[in-house]
């Protein structure tokens, strides 16, 4: 009976189970077969057009390529983008949430407001923010109302670049950021007093060094010179991102807060700590799991954003672009699917590098958990 | 105390009001460019009341995205229907029926929830049209049924595992197989989960935007889409973006003001650690 039971409860699943592993696992092959081929040139509109192999030309294309220039300025700008909206919506987020655990009186009111955006649609939201960031009206003109200057910024359209680096670099800038990591991890490490500490700590400086010493005889990305920077038209996207998402990571830390205990507060309270230490040293350490939540969907809501710049600059403005929405172009309009495709790996490539290692940990915690 | 305590207060309460009016100003733009005559709406004065309320445009945007708005109704109740049963189904297994390997199945499920959706797109496009359900709503519809079931079964697992596994053992001693179990004792607990992944999946799919653009024809556009396409021009004035804005808006803020406790508990469940 039991095992009759059991054999029906796997073909209720199994369904599903074929529906995920076509439309997931077997279309994640399919695209990056796609992103190996040169997708029959001319004949892409072909029902079944006839497609040749071709290695990964495409990725060397659009790395390394005299037309790939335009998505390594995008992909240089969505890094960019996803680091400054995980900053602002977490720190904003996080402060909000802070506010609202001292239980002022119409909590649930303001809880409301600062959640609301949240269930929009992008293309809302982008639609009215695109209006907000008019150059001579929206925000720019709010100082006037208490009697200062208006602001000049042109949100969406500003054709400055900052942060900006040689492509052809590459590989020193990587290596550079490498002993930089290595460098934190180990100065982290010899506070706590950890043996490992001054192995991170020399080939952090190690590589830095070679890196240095070696610029000029390191292999060049790129056979010209290429300049890529954050385009400062991108603060409109992210100003628009983080009114949407920072109510998101408020009620993530404030579910979070909420489920510390009072007693635990309270003894805190009686052993002499304020409020901001509280939250410093007790709190906010207590919820690493959340923070590393919210930074995982961040980023994986950062690097698909499509609908936002999409509603708010159209799709070819090129001052706020994004491989997703280049992948877009470059496949739908420009019917050039195999490039495309590769495209889309490289987003996944890069949201898997963290997706799956937070997978894996959640995978370990349910079956210890228990 | 009580005099540190009042200024404290005054900092909390302040910086509070001033947030607050700062997350409620793009809501406060958009009514009043709604609500103002083409004629009137200027860039200096952007900000200001009109001096009469034009509720044409709220028409207007109305007539304009009505095949959208029936598009989009057709579509979220079908795909949350569709999505919200199999995923109750699936929590159910995960939860209650475990067998080895349904916990690496599990986590194989959750990955399709955080797979940028660009990834899956071309042979999704190829598939429908080899299907011939490309353009139209079925095709969309079914795109938004499997890739919903990771959040779907998500929630409903976790539903479930708050249920006691002693009410499914009484119900084996009382003979009880697996569907019986389901439909006597799983489903009927089953109301606020139910409530909780139809609303979430109501508004995901109201939203979106990236398969819409992709994979339906004219006829068959969602209301995002319509949207996108009414506040694209350029010679467009902008009290109709913005009345079609606040209606393609309506649904979900409906759900969210009216019913944002569940909404918050589909939120919450998106981040898998509950």
């Amino acid at each position: 009976m039991r095992h009759k039971d059991r054999i029906k409860a796997f073909f209720t699943l199994l369904p599903s189970i074929i529906l995920i592993s076509i439309f997931v696992y077997g279309f994640i092959g399919n695209t990056f077969w796609i992103s190996l081929t040169d997708w029959g040139g001319v004949g892409a509109l072909a029902e079944k057009p006839v497609r040749n192999y071709s290695g990964f030309s495409n990725y060397i294309e659009l790395f390394t390529g005299f037309l790939g220039g335009g998505f390594r300025q995008d992909l240089v700008n969505a890094v960019y983008y996803s680091v400054m909206l995980l900053a602002g919506a977490i720190g904003i987020g996080m402060f909000l949430a802070i506010l609202l655990d001292n239980k002022p009186k119409g909590e649930a009111v303001f809880r409301t407001i600062f959640l609301y955006p949240m269930s929009l649609s992008f293309i809302v939201s982008g639609t009215i923010w695109r209006w907000m960031l008019a150059p001579q009206g929206g925000v720019n003109i709010l100082p006037t109302y208490v009697g200062l200057k208006p602001f000049t910024f042109s949100w969406l359209s500003s054709n400055n670049a900052v942060l900006q680096f040689n492509w052809q670099n590459l590989l020193q800038i990587a290596l550079y950021i490498t002993s930089a990591i290595l460098i934190l991890i180990g100065l982290r490490g010899l506070f706590r007093a950890k043996p490992k500490a001054l192995k991170f700590l020399i080939s952090g400086a190690v590589i830095c060094g070679l890196a240095w010493l070696a610029g000029d005889i390191l292999p060049k990305a790129l056979f010209m010179e290429e300049t890529h920077g954050f385009n400062t038209a991108t603060f409109g996207i992210i100003l628009a991102t983080i009114w949407q998402y920072s109510g998101y990571t408020m009620a993530l830390y404030l579910a979070g807060f909420t489920g510390i205990s009072q007693d635990l507060r309270d003894a805190a309270m009686l052993d002499g700590a304020k409020t901001s230490e509280y939250y410093r040293f007790i709190a906010i350490p207590m919820l690493k799991p959340i923070t590393i939540s919210a930074v995982i969907i961040l980023s994986h809501i950062s690097l698909k954003m499509f609908d936002l710049i999409f509603a708010m600059t159209g799709p070819d403005n090129g001052q706020t672009g994004h491989p997703a929405l280049n992948m877009y172009l470059t496949t739908f309009r420009a019917n050039d699917f195999a490039k495309g495709a590769a495209i889309a790996i490289i987003l996944f490539l890069i949201a898997g590098t963290f997706i799956i290692p937070y997978l894996v940990g959640s995978y370990r915690q349910r079956r210890t958990g228990r | 105390m009580k005099k540190h305590i009042s200024l404290s207060n005054i900092a909390l309460y302040g910086a509070l009001l001033l947030l607050a009016m700062a997350y409620l100003l793009p809501a406060y733009l958009a009514m009043v460019t709604a609500l103002k005559l083409p004629a009137d709406i200027t860039l200096p004065r952007a900000w200001e009341f009109p001096a009469t309320a034009n509720y044409a445009s709220f028409g207007e945007a109305f007539t304009l995205l009505r095949p959208n708005i029936v598009n989009s109704v057709i579509l979220t109740i079908g795909a949350t229907f569709f999505s919200t049963i199999l995923g109750s189904l699936n929590g159910y297994v995960f939860s209650k029926w475990k067998f080895p390997g349904s916990e690496i199945i599990f986590t194989l499920f959750l990955f399709g929830m955080f797979i940028p959706y660009q990834v899956i797109l071309i042979p999704l496009f190829q598939t429908l049209r080899a299907m011939n359900l490309y353009g139209g709503l079925p095709g969309l519809i079914l795109a938004h049924v499997v890739y919903g079931l990771p959040i779907t079964s998500l929630i409903f697992r976790n539903f479930y595992a708050q249920i006691p596994d002693s009410l499914m053992e009484s119900a084996a001693l009382d003979g009880a197989g697996f569907f019986s179990t389901y439909l006597r004792i799983i489903f009927p607990l089953s109301i606020p989960g139910f409530v909780v992944t139809s609303l979430w999946q109501f508004t995901q799919v109201w939203n979106e935007f990236l398969w819409g653009i992709c994979l339906t024809r004219h006829t068959a556009n969602p209301i995002t889409v319509g949207l996108a396409q009414l506040a694209g021009g350029q010679a467009v004035s902008w009290n109709l973006p913005m009345a079609g804005s606040i209606l393609a808006a309506l649904p979900v803020l409906l759900i969210y003001i009216l019913l944002g406790r569940y909404f918050i508990r589909g939120l919450l469940a998106g981040s898998v650690k509950e």
